[in-house]
């Protein structure tokens, strides 16, 4: 059934509100998600620098996307929309890199 | 006020607002793929350059990125904070949160204003170009602390930089006029707890905008270990 097929309401009939509290839960943990990102440069991991820096940014991102955003409490369907947007992205990307990293480079000559 | 609201053509507020929040997610998604341009192009030039984009990277303050990383993540609070107060029907409060979100936004552009006249201003002009880190052919490579990486490469992470800041700076400039519409909307009593889609809708904008200099942020400016 769809989410905006008529009938299938949710519980919750203007959508789901949460304590403000939650927000500003939020907020400090994507501060302190900063201060982590920032701290661990004065670390070096070797390659794996890039892997955490993407993680505690995922993490962020996931953080304001599910509170901020409301996908926590939005129907399957947003999800859906949401999961596919990430889906191409990650196509795009990697379908790229498989032609880029099998190509000698520079493409051109001089810099 | 709720009454009107509602187009004709929907059952009743809840499916039209759960249609008019799936279609905002499409454009997000839309934008996702805009922006992934440029995150592509990013991954490609890093993999091959990886010295140049250190270097670049070096260049830029780190501290002035941290800080308007917390300013845009408060501009974020706010927009939540006005959502919330439409939901539960504090009317002045919307309003007042939305001018908290523009006027953060606003301090998050005056600042990113300032980091683009130093690297903008020695291009000027018909003196010597030294700093200038514009990239084309008065683009000052003795600015940048090279080790090791090439000028012509490091020119390439700063196109990467002004690109993609560009572009994110740019859906701010957009978004600011919109959010100060929606607060005028408010201010006039256009929204009630059970109509407020459009402060959801600029809401779902802000935050996407906020998740992407969320990557920005150490993909610029925290290249390698500082």
């Amino acid at each position: 059934m769809s989410a905006l097929a008529p009938g299938s309401r949710p519980t919750h009939p203007r959508g789901h509100v949460v304590s403000w509290r939650v927000y500003v839960a939020v907020f400090l943990a994507l501060c302190v998600l900063t201060v982590v990102t920032v701290v661990a440069t004065g670390y070096d991991f070797g390659p794996l620098n890039l892997i955490v820096a993407l993680a505690v940014a995922i993490t962020k991102a996931s953080l304001v996307v599910l509170f901020f955003m409301h996908a926590r409490y939005s129907p399957k369907l947003t999800g859906l929309v949401i999961a596919s947007s990430i889906a191409f992205f990650v196509i795009l990307v990697f379908l790229t890199l498989t032609d880029y990293v099998s190509r000698s480079w520079p493409l051109t000559t001089g810099g | 006020m709720s009454e009107g609201a509602l187009q004709h053509h929907f059952t009743d507020l809840e499916q039209q607002r759960e249609a008019s929040t799936l279609g905002m997610w499409v454009f997000i998604a839309q934008e996702v793929l805009f922006f992934g341009g440029l995150f592509t192009a990013y991954t490609v030039y890093r993999h091959q350059y990886p010295d140049a984009f250190s270097a670049g990277s070096h260049h830029l303050s780190w501290r002035i990125g941290f800080a308007n990383t917390l300013v845009l993540i408060a501009s974020s609070l706010t927009m939540a904070l006005a959502v919330w107060s439409a939901a539960v029907g504090k009317k002045r409060r919307v309003v007042g949160f939305i001018l908290a979100t523009i006027l953060l936004g606003s301090v998050f552009l005056g600042v990113k204003y300032f980091e683009y006249r130093e690297k903008i201003a020695p291009c000027l002009g018909d003196g010597p170009h030294a700093g200038c880190l514009v990239p084309g052919e008065r683009f000052d490579a003795s600015a940048v602390h090279l080790e090791g990486a090439e000028g012509g490469h490091v020119q390439i992470f700063f196109s990467l930089y002004f690109g993609m800041t560009g572009l994110h700076a740019l859906h701010m400039i957009v978004g600011i006029p919109i959010l100060a519409t929606i607060a005028f909307m408010a201010g006039r009593g256009h929204f009630s707890p059970e109509y407020h889609t459009p402060v959801e809708l600029v809401g779902l904008y802000w935050h996407f905008v906020d998740i992407i200099w969320i990557f920005l942020f150490p993909l610029l400016y925290l290249i390698g270990a500082h």
